[in-house]
């Protein structure tokens, strides 16, 4: 401990932060004021004044649109794999367990404790949350490299599993029915409208990136047509071309693709431009020494660049991948104008139905306080993820 | 063992640089370097910077193309084959003036990767082999650290065993010790008088002519993309024939 630094108490920290001096001292006067009347008239809004019935009789739609009542535990399985899935990455990414680790991993238990959760819903979490904790010590028996080839690869598998599960496959009276994509929705579209961008934009924006810096003039030529042709272009756009010119392009002979995958599809290449301008910006990040040395002991370009130059290029830009990642989260938000239902396009189906007139700061706050969630356990996911690999340490072990 | 006199004058010469030049752009870099090499010699290049003696190195493993001439380095031409390119690589170790570890790789992981990826060796022989090597070049203890976590001699010897982990026949030194600060620079001369000494084929570009004199068989002395002068240390040092050489001598042997 450095000298001077003994024995701090409370009293001593508020003095010598916020009580320094005379113009300190009015800063926090006049700061705890400001707190405590917003603080008030928020704290009165939520508990006084809002009339949250409106999301305890629709929580139901908003979590999942209008995904057929009988057919629900097929998402709740879903969200047991996710668990598992959660609970291997969680394994895999972190040295040690911590406290914002563990508050992500408790959310399960902590949405099973809200107040409008059903009894079904809150076994469910609370199955969830095992899963999750049994996923974790199951990973803990793998060697550390092994853990994160597991976690990769089961993280990739899911996405496609999970879209078997919820479109099922049987006729009605199988176990399986069909459920078209169209009557997915709510929180459950825009997780999944989210995560399928998320883990297929980086791939195909490391391709881009590659594909850009290649020196066939042809390859690079078409990467940097397609980055800056869809980096020109606002998203809602692409969305529409997606949903509605790719059809008239189709031979009419095949069957029309369903329109979640041409909107997932929409969004997962919108991202993967932005993701190849990021990934090209940690490719020049790295010395050209690195190369030298890696061709100098015979490896290929592709080998060097897959076990010299990515691991260290990536690693520089995880703060703005996930960031971008989060914008994605957030601009999955745009689809309610190509028709799909999301968490937010439900929000707005429930203020146009005259019941729940004049509502709409309840469910708008609701939707927000969701969003906010999410994308705050993902920037710490990648606060956690950043400490794991050392982004920004410069590997001295500090 | 007396190294000079264990050069059998049968053997075929190990690297052959006929009339090697290279341009960058309208930069006349290389303008016509000849240069054989036999097995188990070690070469000592030398020369003011801008000389194009680090060019010259890097176009003995293709890290830079020549333009013309001809480069044959254990029998295998370079050309635009990238198989013979690789091959030759894989004979031909390199140690560059900043060391150039892989900062996201332990030490263990700098030394064994590029033997299991590219050799296909199995871990635990590769692992066997750089401890082996971590030994030799006295640092067996930091091979699990990351190379920022090391001193700059420590670096370029974890560089050096990195190169021989390749088991190659050639080793390439461009600068080695430039980088160091000078309390660092006799641990890395160690290693690499240990090298010359187990017959090891060596490329060596450096100003210290300590190392030269022990070492040596044949010094080149570079300037403007040519050899200006070569010979043996003795010719160099004692009695050089061309006035450049004389005063770039004497510049560097003043301090």
């Amino acid at each position: 401990m450095p000298p001077g630094r003994e024995g701090n108490t409370v009293a001593q920290w508020i003095k010598e932060n916020l009580f320094s001096s005379l113009f300190d001292s009015l800063l926090t006067v006049i700061s705890l004021l400001f707190l405590f009347f917003v603080l008030r008239l928020a704290l009165d809004w939520v508990f006084n004044l809002a009339q949250w019935d409106v999301i305890a009789a629709n929580i139901n739609i908003l979590m999942k649109g209008s995904y057929p009542g009988e057919q629900v535990w097929r998402i709740w399985i879903g969200l047991y794999l996710l668990g598992g899935i959660a609970g291997i990455n969680l394994r895999a990414w972190n040295r040690e367990l911590n406290r914002s680790t563990v508050a992500i991993a408790a959310i399960p238990l902590i949405l099973a404790l809200l107040p409008f959760a059903s009894e079904s819903a809150r076994l469910n979490l609370i199955i969830i949350q095992v899963t999750i904790a049994a996923a974790y010590l199951l990973t803990s028996i793998a060697g550390d490299k092994r853990r994160r080839q597991i976690a990769a690869v089961t993280s990739i598998l899911y996405i496609p599993a999970l879209i078997i599960l919820l479109e099922g496959f049987t006729d009605e009276n199988g176990i399986m029915p069909l459920v078209k994509s169209d009557l997915w929705g709510g929180l459950l579209l825009s997780v999944l409208l989210a995560a399928v961008g998320i883990i297929f934009s980086l791939p195909i924006g490391i391709i881009l990136a590659l594909g850009r810096r290649s020196r066939q003039p042809a390859i690079s030529a078409l990467c940097i047509t397609y980055i800056e042709v869809v980096r020109g272009v606002p998203l809602i756009s692409i969305l529409f071309m997606g949903n509605i010119m790719l059809q008239l392009f189709m031979p009419q002979s095949l069957p029309p693709i369903d329109r979640v995958i041409r909107v997932m599809v929409a969004i997962t290449f919108f991202t993967a431009a932005y993701m190849a301008e990021i990934v090209r910006g940690g490719l020049q990040a790295i010395p050209k020494g690195q190369y030298d040395a890696a061709y100098a002991l015979g490896f290929s370009s592709l080998k060097s660049m897959r076990i010299i130059i990515l691991p260290q290029a990536l690693r520089i830009v995880i703060p703005v991948i996930v960031s971008q990642f989060i914008g994605l989260l957030l601009d999955t938000t745009l689809v309610a104008l190509v028709g799909l239902y999301d968490l937010l396009g439900i929000g707005q189906a429930i203020l146009s139905n005259p019941n729940w007139l004049g509502r709409s700061q309840e469910v708008y706050v609701f939707i927000g306080l969701i969003y906010w969630i999410l994308a705050t356990s993902m920037a710490f996911a990648s606060q956690r993820l950043e400490k794991t690999l050392g982004v920004g340490r410069n590997y001295d072990g500090s | 063992m007396d190294r000079n006199s264990a050069s059998p004058l049968s053997e075929e010469p190990v690297i052959i640089c006929r009339d090697v030049q290279k341009w960058f752009g309208n930069f006349h870099a290389l303008k016509g370097i000849s240069m054989e090499v036999m097995p188990q010699e070690v070469i000592v290049i030398f020369g003011p910077s801008g000389s194009g003696k680090s060019t010259f190195i890097r176009t003995i493993n293709r890290l830079e193309e020549h333009q013309s001439g001809q480069i044959i380095v254990d029998g295998i031409e370079l050309t635009h084959d990238v198989r013979n390119i690789e091959r030759v690589r894989m004979e031909t170790g390199m140690v560059f003036q900043q060391f150039n570890l892989f900062p996201h790789l332990t030490v263990m992981q700098n030394i064994t990767y590029a033997p299991m990826y590219n050799r296909k060796w199995r871990r635990t022989e590769a692992e066997k082999v750089a401890m082996e090597l971590l030994e030799r070049v006295g640092i067996p203890e930091q091979a699990e650290k990351y190379p920022a976590q090391l001193s700059g001699g420590q670096q370029q010897r974890v560089a050096i065993a990195r190169a021989l982990a390749m088991q190659p026949k050639i080793m390439l030194f461009d600068e080695p010790t430039s980088a160091l600060d000078p309390e660092m620079i006799k641990e890395v001369l160690d290693v690499m008088i240990e090298l010359a000494e187990s017959g090891m084929t060596m490329i060596v570009i450096t100003h210290e002519m300590g190392f030269a004199r022990a070492v040596a068989d044949r010094l080149f002395f570079f300037d403007e993309g040519l050899v200006v002068e070569s010979g043996t240390p003795e010719e160099i040092f004692n009695s050089p024939k061309e006035e450049r050489t004389k005063r770039f001598l004497a510049q560097i042997l003043s301090h």
